[in-house]
């Protein structure tokens, strides 16, 4: 019947998923740690980076964004970026006003 | 004489087009708490040292653990979904209860966390609370906003996996029907005939004369490894997706409200 798209969709071995969830619990202990520690007005850029590539893990990983086609990594990209616009255009007004 | 119909049973679902529906929808959601968190960020540009002694009233340990509950359950329900790739029907199903336990758990842990914290009389509205700085008074306004719609959505998830664990343990169950005019016509005055692999009848039916005006088949898809219908899981695909984006979410609530003291 549809071979060709059971094997299509087919995603890895369950390996990949462990890793991914080890790679995200090892990324959630390194952040709560660095907030113990002490980097002034650095340690939300550095939680919020941390953030972003467990979030990056999640989408490539256990949402398969890595075996969709470009069209979904464009409309990811375009969200990102209009959230940037919406965050940078509202803090232009913020700290300048 | 006997003629020969092959029927091809396909199920029309646009695999693509669903995967874009659901990945549509997922964006409005990053964009509902977007809109959130450019909040959260003006206001704590405003009031940083408020949401600095208010982020320290918050658990860290509690929120570490919601956090570990969650990462896992996404594992568990992505394990689910590969286990239905392959056919692993019994993998499926403990993966899928697995997956609800653990949003139930980080729902029971977020029950004890607002409870103790309404209890000391931090709630959005509360006499104690008002006496507190105004940047604290926000802090903890957005806290219970942003952690409380993050919650519903666990509540979602929890119901979307439910309903698709009631599908996987309804398999195997599919039915077919044929009201094919045409090929009603054309199979009128012969016989319906179902044979097994190796061409052997296994039933004929009586003659199809005038009377008959359709002809439906329940067919049973059992779930051998190599006949797990992907295309019927669909849903559960898309309820995983709904799931992981709720991790997602909660990755950058957690540091946020948690940790950025």
């Amino acid at each position: 019947m549809k071979d060709e798209h059971e094997t299509q969709h087919e995603s890895g071995g369950y390996g990949v998923y462990f890793l991914a969830w080890f790679a995200l619990l090892l990324l959630t202990s390194i952040t709560t740690t660095a907030a113990g520690m002490d980097f002034g007005s650095f340690s939300v850029f550095v939680a919020l980076v941390i953030a972003a590539i467990k979030a990056t893990v999640v989408l490539y990983l256990f949402m398969h964004l890595k075996h969709e086609s470009k069209l979904f990594h464009i409309m990811v990209f375009v969200v990102l970026v209009t959230l940037v616009i919406f965050i940078g255009l509202t803090f232009t007004d913020v700290l300048f006003r | 004489m006997s003629t020969t119909h092959s029927v091809a049973m396909e199920h029309h679902k646009d695999y693509t087009g669903s995967k874009i529906g659901i990945w549509l929808f997922l964006i409005t959601e990053v964009v509902l708490f977007g809109g959130l968190f450019l909040l959260y960020a003006v206001y704590r540009s405003s009031y940083a040292e408020d949401f600095h002694n208010a982020a320290n009233e918050l658990d860290t340990l509690v929120g570490a653990a919601n956090t570990i509950v969650l990462l896992t359950s996404s594992l568990s329900v992505a394990l689910s979904i590969a286990a239905v790739h392959r056919g692993n029907r019994k993998l499926a199903i403990i993966m899928l209860v697995l997956t609800i336990v653990f949003g139930g758990w980080f729902m029971v842990n977020k029950y004890f966390e607002w409870g103790a914290k309404i209890s000391h009389g931090i709630y959005p509205g509360s006499s104690t609370l008002g006496l507190h700085p105004k940047g604290e008074i926000i802090f903890f306004g957005l806290y219970f906003t942003m952690t409380g719609l993050h919650g519903l959505h666990v509540i979602v998830g929890m119901i979307l996996l439910t309903v698709m664990l009631f599908k996987v343990l309804g398999q195997p169950r599919s039915q077919v029907q044929f009201v094919d005019g045409h090929g009603l016509e054309r199979a009128r005055g012969g016989k319906f005939v179902v044979k097994d692999r190796y061409g052997g009848e296994v039933w004929t039916s009586e003659e199809l004369d005038d009377s008959v005006q359709s002809i439906s088949v329940d067919v049973k898809f059992w779930p051998v490894a190599k006949r797990f219908r992907v295309n019927d899981f669909i849903q559960l695909e898309n309820s995983g997706l709904y799931w992981h984006i709720v991790d997602v979410i909660w990755i950058f609530l957690f540091p946020l409200f948690y940790l950025i003291t």
